[in-house]
């Protein structure tokens, strides 16, 4: 019932919201989230005190096909239920600054409605069911990314967006189904079938590995392009760049760890073969994209755009860690899909900020601002940290337990999956020195800090930084029997 | 048989009410007479027969069978009718004077489609398909002060002649080689090995019927009358020639070859797969480069015939099997989707007075409800889920892929992909072109229209959600 509670409540609230208008919508939007957040710390309670048995759900949902509507939590998806729970209200805080979105109402609406489809995807224990959610994810974040843009390019971008997603979930749909009609007796009624978890997974184990090698890709597609991996990203920059900053966010912070999620729950343990036939060339794409990505934002001039290749760069060695199939590369992906999601929105955060006090993302243009906004400055040192991966931050335990599983898996993939910290370094501290440092800009001067409502944004996140990086045992845990159970189907 | 008796009598009566000063009676009075005729069909839900066994002698028996089967079609059919009409208001308004004709043919038409879904016997089909065409011949060619509708017409008239005589042509060929009209008589005769010699005839029989049949559900390549004469058509009407026509036309089509013809599937079966890839690219391909948004329902309706065909394809077994599930679960879906945006566009047009995708521009601004039914209705007919079109596509494609036929199933996706293409464009002009100047006067709905547009989204979205209610159903 609580996960039912979890997945479906902002549904709800996005429907109530709909009737709602102007500061109404805003206190019903944000109280709704509040509560998902105040339900999902008690899930997580009620998890550690009694472990994940209470949260299976699972409801006759097409008999005449033998699909089940079957959702539960794990440490795995606990983690990420908690990440969703505490960065939509975040995110939703952001849109209220916002005041030129038209049509609020169903701004808020749609990013509850979200909320709906990425917490179903992150406990979907059904095959269809899963995919259902990860497609009903893309539609609001398409119109939340399309509809309240006012870059001239937007349709272009989303619809590219749209449609390389699209086309990806299909692939996918493709090899699910391959795989739902290797379950059960050959012939027969569907209702023989069934393409819940446990049945994938022993149908996925039959098949020999010239079939396991294209399902692997079948499936892979759609993770690829959700991440996304080199050479699947090219929506990527541009979608984040022209998108508001809230659909922004939920991009990075929350929908590309949908990719990560769905290559540990429904890749590597379904096509255990398949998976280390092409393990070697993932990790080799994951790896360029790392170093692509960072020589590309070194170049931006744009701060959403350099933070857009950023996380592309970071992304890449989430990939290549799950890719090295070594426990601990694994552990690092749990932490760094959380310290990233922090960061990375964090980042977004600032970015936002700045361009609504200053009107120009554009770095020539911004200089100096740290004089008249010590709080800015602070909130962005820390997030900026973070993403650098210094000590004491989640990055820093989620890109040393990557780089270690990388190291394990092949010395020189990890030593030159290492270069990102450095690249990072590189182009994050020159942002931070030509925005908040050097001389003095037109902005300067007129720059307001951050008002309480901004810090109380702020504030988890940065509690979040520390958490992650001083005891990230709390999220390990969590996650560990989901990981080694994993490793174990895998075959490692 | 009572809905068909009902249908008629009360097409009769509604031509009378004609005579009547006042439009206002008659759509009311459909409406009504459709609600009760929905509501009678069911009532032989499970109980063939029984309620109506007035009306079964044994002769007609032999010429038409109740069963779930007919009774879900028809119920498709009389559904798709009954939500369409609220569309037809703007007719009422503007005194049409013809208009009681053009309810009686509705009514008519529908006896047809019945009569197709539930015929036992050759003749019943020719004569159902006949009822069904003709009136849609007449509608076709309403508009009569609009060259393009006198043009529709004349030219769904002619090539439906045609068609219609390829079908009686096939269907003597096939009973000079069976000796019989009766389903289950057919498949016994050509399961005996005495009309062995007879087999060449046969053949060419159940092709020619299956020509006949490719014509009336717009299979390609017999499609090429559809794209111009739906434009042509006014738009109420098109609407319903996409839906009842096409989910009539495939119940009577499965039919054909599950009860009549599984003997003969060595000819059909590569026909039907040769149809459906012609289909699936033509009308895919073709839809995604039209600029008017009718004529790219009007080729997105030649790609669902395909999808359907699909299903025919693995038609195997009883009237109750996963083929069926599957064909009634896409007509259903695809037909309320169909309604839907035929009824947003009818609205615009009247009052934009255009047909394309910018006429429906800045309509998420000016008209959010609009804005809304249409893009369930395009995810719906796109296959996303959420909505009846993702399952009404997966049924169809996992129990195409349960009988092996792997590259057509990924044939039909990348199609499908080709199809979201084009289904999003009218979503975009909605929501993320402004109005032009001048044209972004909010469209009128008033609340019976607005209701019903309700009413199909949640239809669409409860196939979506839901779909174990209506999966397991035949």
């Amino acid at each position: 019932m609580l996960t039912a509670f979890l997945v479906f409540f902002p549904l709800a609230a996005a429907l109530v919201l709909h009737f709602a208008k102007g500061s109404a919508a805003r206190v019903l939007a944000l109280g709704a989230s509040l509560v998902e957040l105040a339900v999902a710390a008690f899930a997580a309670f009620v998890f550690v005190r009694n472990g994940p048995g209470r949260f299976d759900l699972n409801l006759n949902w097409i008999p005449s096909a033998g699909i089940t509507f079957h959702l539960g939590i794990d440490g795995l998806s606990l983690c990420l239920v908690l990440l969703t729970a505490v960065l939509v209200p975040i995110i939703l805080a952001t849109a209220f600054r916002h005041k030129e979105y038209d049509n609020p109402g169903a701004f808020y609406a749609l990013v509850l409605f979200m909320q709906t489809g990425l917490l179903g995807v992150f406990t979907a224990l059904d095959a269809f069911v899963f995919y259902f959610f990860w497609e009903v994810a893309l539609i609001p974040i398409y119109f939340l990314a399309g509809a309240w843009s006012r870059s001239d390019r937007r349709i272009q971008i989303t619809f590219k967006f749209f449609l390389y997603t699209i086309i990806g979930s299909l692939f996918m749909l493709a090899g699910f189904v391959y795989l739902y009609l290797q379950t059960g007796p050959a012939a027969g009624s569907l209702a023989a079938h069934s393409s819940d978890i446990q049945a994938f997974y022993t149908a996925g184990h039959q098949l020999g590995a010239a079939q396991q090698s294209w399902l692997f890709w079948l499936i892979f597609a759609a993770f690829a392009v959700k991440m996304p991996i080199f050479p699947f990203h090219t929506w990527q920059p541009d979608t984040y760049t022209e998108s508001p900053a809230p659909a922004t966010m939920l991009l990075s912070g929350i929908m590309l760890k949908m990719g990560i999620y769905g290559c540990l729950r429904w890749l590597l343990p379904v096509v255990p073969l398949g998976t280390s036939q092409w393990q070697q060339l993932v990790v080799v794409l994951a790896i360029i994209g790392i170093i692509y990505g960072a020589i590309i934002a070194i170049r931006q001039h744009d701060m959403k755009r350099l933070i857009a290749y950023s996380s592309l760069s970071h992304v890449g060695l989430m990939i290549a860690g799950v890719f090295s199939l070594k426990d601990i590369g694994l552990q690092g992906a749990v932490i760094q899909m959380l310290a990233h999601g922090v960061n990375v929105v964090g980042m977004f955060l600032v970015a936002d900020a700045i361009e609504r006090r200053t009107g120009t993302r554009h770095i020539a243009d911004l200089g100096g601002l740290t004089r008249r906004t010590p709080l800015l400055s602070v909130c962005f040192i820390v997030m900026l940290l973070s993403t650098v991966a210094l000590p004491l931050t989640g990055g820093f335990v989620g890109e040393f337990l990557l780089l270690a599983g990388v190291y394990e898996f092949n010395m020189w993939a990890g030593a030159v999956a290492g270069l990102t910290i450095i690249f990072s370094a590189v182009y994050l501290l020159r942002m931070y020195q030509r925005v908040m440092l050097g001389p003095p800009s037109a902005h300067s001067d007129t720059i307001t800090d951050l008002s309480g409502a901004e810090l109380a944004m702020f504030a988890p996140l940065i509690l979040l930084v520390f958490w992650l990086g001083l005891f990230p045992g709390t999220f390990l845990h969590l996650s560990e029997p989901t990981i080694s159970s994993i490793l174990t189907a895998v075959g490692r | 048989m009572l809905p068909i008796v009902l249908l008629s009598v009360f097409g009769i009566v509604n031509l009378f009410l004609g005579f009547l000063r006042s439009n206002r009676v008659l759509l009311p009075f459909a409406l009504v007479v459709l609600a009760l005729v929905f509501g009678v069909n069911l009532l032989d839900w499970n109980h063939a027969g029984s309620i109506t066994g007035l009306f079964d002698s044994p002769y007609v028996a032999q010429m038409l069978t109740v069963d779930n089967y007919s009774v879900a079609f028809s119920g498709i059919v009389l559904l798709t009718a009954l939500v369409l009409l609220p569309f037809s208001r703007s007719y009422v308004v503007a005194h049409e004077p013809n208009l009681a004709e053009y309810y009686s043919l509705l009514l008519f038409s529908l006896v047809g489609a019945i009569m197709m879904v539930s015929y036992n016997h050759l003749i019943m089909l020719f004569v159902g398909i006949e009822i069904l065409s003709i009136s849609m011949y007449v509608l076709a060619g309403s508009d009569k002060r609009n060259v393009r509708s006198n043009e529709a017409a004349l030219k769904y008239f002619l090539q439906g002649a045609f068609a219609t005589g390829i079908l009686l042509f096939g269907i003597a060929l096939v009973y000079g080689a069976t000796g019989t009209f009766q389903l289950n008589q057919l498949a016994a005769n050509i399961a005996a090995p005495a009309n062995a010699s007879l087999q060449p005839m046969l053949y060419v029989g159940v092709l020619l019927m299956v020509i006949g049949i490719g014509f009336k559900v717009s299979a390609a390549p017999f499609h090429f009358w559809t794209p111009d004469v739906y434009e042509g058509t006014p738009t109420f009407f098109t609407a319903f020639m996409s839906t009842v026509v096409k989910t009539a036309g495939f119940a009577a089509f499965l039919k054909l070859l599950l009860v009549a013809l599984p003997g003969t599937s060595a000819v059909w079966l590569p026909t039907i797969i040769a149809m459906c890839v012609l289909t699936l690219l033509l009308g895919n391909v073709g839809a995604a480069v039209q600029t008017s948004a009718k004529r790219m329902l009007a080729y997105s309706s030649v790609s669902h015939a395909g999808y359907l065909l699909l299903g025919l394809v693995a038609g195997r077994g009883q009237l109750d099997g996963p083929a069926a599930q599957a064909i009634f679960f896409y007509s259903l879906a695809y037909s309320i989707a169909t309604v839907a945006a035929f009824g947003v566009l009818k609205l615009v047009s009247d009052q934009r007075q255009r047909e394309d995708y910018a006429g429906l521009a800045g309509l998420g601004r000016t008209n959010p409800l609009l804005a809304f039914s249409m893009t369930v209705a395009m995810l719906s007919l796109g296959g996303i889920p959420l909505t009846g079109g993702f399952f009404g596509k997966f049924f169809i494609f996992v129990t195409v892929a349960g009988q092996g036929y792997i590259w057509l199933v990924v044939f039909a996706v990348l199609m499908s992909m080709v199809g979201i293409y084009y289904y999003l464009r009218p979503v975009i002009a909605m929501y993320m072109r402004p109005a032009e100047p001048g044209n972004d006067a909010p469209i009128a709905v008033d609340g019976f229209q607005a209701a019903t547009l309700v009413v199909l989204a949640a239809i669409s979205l409860i196939l979506g959600i839901l779909p174990g209610f209506f999966s397991g159903l035949l």
